[in-house]
């Protein structure tokens, strides 16, 4: 057996079923062994595609997603996804081909100093460089990435390595004396969260993305307790989005029910979240009348990093969750969900009606046409801030959206992942006109797999998001936004590829084709036609606070239709 | 405020750059760094100045815990020794010179390691105090070269930073 034939034995020993990837020179050993190997490998057309696929793989099923790069170009082309992955903290394990250990550091053809590079966008890498070590590295690799605070691990394989005798053992031990993570939660620090509970008079309980797992402790401590919910972009899902104690997501552009309830907390538990600037806003301004911020993180040097934590509890979210409602009693809140409700009425998250078709009502009917069963992904920009305020969550690893980095263009790729880790289920993209066109060229991976993906391309001729903040705060100045005169067909562009291709541009329409999306088995691109100049609202400017919080579009009145 | 931490890491190739790159990122000053093995097989040790105030000091730590190949991190606040190792060359015009740079030399108990016409090179090693006064009373004589390695340091007593016993997973 080579070093190649060790390294897919490893992985399958690790529970791999599935890798995405792309082949090349100094990968190429791998990829022979992998022709006799039970792994199935998803041949991506570009490698940024292989980590969002291995990524949303990860999110939606919950075990670490795979993929395979080889050097030097192919490997930095996977840069961005590992960001991406590190800044959600998603297990992901990426595999890379180096040159021979002899040409390292001679500038070779397809050179590049990967370990170097990926050193701050990656949870940890390795360089493989005696065959023998290739179990224990890919064990310690798997184990780095899925525990803790998970996050993606790169290893990189000179091609020596791969084509060298493995003469070693599989039967491994991992050995990291600096890596213990903490678990369970210190005790002390529990009863000192629940007794500044029970003391609150306008608690609010905030779950963030490191609470996914822990949806049903969740629901039992928001249910014991009667506190409300608040679920970030990334902790969509984490709580039922259709709950009556569900406020909706905070920040930028979270509901107005939320902010306002963060604003006059007196009290906040965070579950698995890092206060996001996008959710705090100004932090010398973020919910000022806190005098208790309970924050729960399986990551020590998340606490106390950007806001001041009364009770800090270190540990998993799903362990620190279930003792919390072990131990919490029923709050009287009646008078604060008075103020609440009121809030919640009289704000919920709507659109103005107008002859055009708009992106809100293209979602919300998905939404309702599915009744939310859907495995949701987007691009980043206006699309992916209306999916998130429009179609409802009720499910964990249901929303898989680029929360931290905010990556354009992993729409289609994590669309594919999903569906590959969750076969048979429904998988809806929400796109943006500019954030799908970044990776398009998936569409033939999509295609060769046949997978049942929806692609629903929001397009209003702009990148959106950037002409919204152009238009409040760059005096209208639409600097290279424009698209509209440039876009593709995208429905002659999917049939091109041999998907079906469908144009929205008749309102009264909307109904019917979204049946006729849904009930065309295999792969659908849906492009919507929609409004041009929407805006998302309700809007906290950057660096604003909740108090700064734009309700509704201060250019409607003037701009109209 | 300006603190010493000790960090005991796997001396895994790239585990320096791992560390210097994370301070650097996170916007945090590093004063000095100094590493160099230990008594173990596959440990090494770090000494960093950072300067700061608390809550930079607790991200620096927590940070640096973050690392998989680091150990154990310490912030030494209590009772310590520390001491930084500096050659110092010095430029010697005449005979009267020499001897007060001698006599300047012996007061702070430095050694002389090299001695030619017109320069002498020094041997100190102290707290990082010392060492600035040492090059300050040099300076006016002309300073050639001055190279320091940086504070490294040590608890008193029986504390040390060792790795914890291994727990059962």
């Amino acid at each position: 057996m080579n070093g190649a034939a060790a390294i897919l034995k490893a992985l399958e020993m690790q529970g791999v079923d599935t890798i995405f990837g792309h082949p090349g020179g100094t990968i190429m050993p791998t990829y022979d062994a992998l022709y006799d190997s039970p792994i199935r490998h998803i041949l991506v057309r570009h490698e940024q595609a292989g980590v969002h696929a291995a990524t949303a793989y990860a999110r939606a099923s919950g075990r670490v997603g795979v993929c395979m790069a080889t050097s030097g170009p192919g490997a930095l082309n996977l840069v961005t996804g590992l960001q991406d992955a590190l800044m959600d903290s998603t297990p992901v394990v990426a595999l890379t081909g180096n040159v021979p250990q002899h040409l390292i550091g001679t500038d070779a053809f397809q050179e590049a100093d990967v370990v170097g590079i990926t050193q701050p966008v990656t949870k940890h890498n390795f360089q493989v460089r005696n065959v023998n070590d290739i179990p224990r590295v890919i064990a310690e690799a798997f184990y780095i990435a899925s525990t803790g605070r998970p996050g993606p691990v790169l290893i990189d394989f000179p091609k020596d390595v791969q084509q060298a005798e493995f003469t070693g053992s599989f039967e491994v031990e991992i050995d990291l004396p600096g890596y213990k993570p903490t678990y369970k939660g210190h005790p002390r620090q529990i009863e000192r969260a629940l007794e500044a509970l029970q003391k609150a008079e306008k608690p609010v309980l905030m779950v963030g993305g490191g609470a996914q797992h822990a949806a049903p402790e969740i629901l039992a401590l928001a249910e014991k307790t009667g506190i409300p919910v608040i679920p970030t972009l990334m902790g969509l899902g984490a709580f039922p989005g259709t709950h009556p104690q569900c406020l909706g997501m905070p920040g930028m552009h979270g509901s107005v029910a939320a902010n306002r309830a963060i604003h006059h907390a007196d009290t906040i538990l965070a579950i698995g979240l890092r206060f996001d600037d996008r959710v705090t806003g100004k932090v010398s301004r973020f919910a000022p009348h806190a005098h208790t911020i309970i924050h729960v993180d399986i990551d020590p040097a998340e606490i106390g990093k950007l806001v001041k934590t009364a009770i800090p509890v270190v540990g998993d979210a799903k362990w620190v969750a279930a003792e919390l409602a072990k131990g919490a009693k029923k709050l009287n809140l009646s008078k604060w969900w008075g103020q609440l409700e009121d809030w919640k009425t009289k704000h919920p998250f709507a659109w103005k009606p107008k002859p055009h078709l708009q992106s809100q009502e293209v979602i919300q009917a998905f939404w309702e046409a599915t009744q939310g069963k859907a495995v949701v992904t987007s691009g980043v920009g206006q699309h992916q801030m209306f999916a998130a305020q429009f179609y409802k969550f009720d499910k964990p690893r249901s929303w898989i959206n680029s929360g931290g980095l905010g990556t354009m263009g992993v729409g289609l790729p994590f669309a594919i992942g999903a569906a590959l880790a969750r076969p048979g289920e429904l998988v809806i993209d929400f796109d943006g006109d500019g954030s799908f066109q970044m990776t398009l060229q998936e569409l033939a991976t999509l295609k060769k797999h046949d997978l049942n993906v929806k692609i629903v391309i929001l397009n209003n001729g702009f990148l959106g998001m950037v002409r919204q903040w152009q238009d409040l705060f760059h005096a209208k100045r639409y600097s290279e936004v424009y698209l509209a005169d440039s876009n593709p067909d995208f429905a002659k562009l999917a049939e091109a590829y041999g998907i079906k291709g469908i144009t929205l541009t008749d309102k009264a329409k909307l109904h019917e084709t979204v049946k006729e999306v849904l009930a065309h088995p295999g792969p659908v691109l849906l492009e919507a036609r929609v409004y041009h100049e929407e805006g998302v609202f309700p809007m906290i400017p950057s660096g604003g606070a909740a108090e700064d919080m734009i309700i509704e579009n201060p250019r409607e009145t003037v701009a109209g239709d | 405020m300006r603190h010493l931490v000790s960090v005991l890491v796997q001396d895994n190739p790239g585990v320096l750059q791992r560390i210097a790159g994370l301070i650097a990122r996170r916007g945090f000053n590093i004063e000095s760094l100094a590493v160099g093995r230990t008594h173990q097989p596959g440990l090494s040790r770090i000494s960093l100045v950072v300067s700061g105030d608390d809550a930079v000091l607790e991200q620096v730590e927590k940070q640096l815990n973050r690392l998989i190949e680091v150990i154990k991190v310490t912030d030494h606040s209590e009772p310590h020794v520390e001491r930084e190792l500096a050659l110092v060359k010095v430029s010697i015009a005449g005979m009267e010179e020499r001897l007060e740079v001698k006599d300047i030399a012996e007061a702070f108990r430095a050694r002389i390691v090299d001695v030619a016409k017109k320069s002498i090179i020094f041997e100190l090693t102290g707290d990082s105090t010392k060492v600035n006064n040492f090059v300050e009373a040099m300076r006016p004589y002309g300073l050639l070269e001055v190279m320091r390695t940086g504070a490294v340091g040590m608890s008193r007593g029986e504390q040390v930073l060792k790795v914890r016993e291994k727990k059962a997973v």
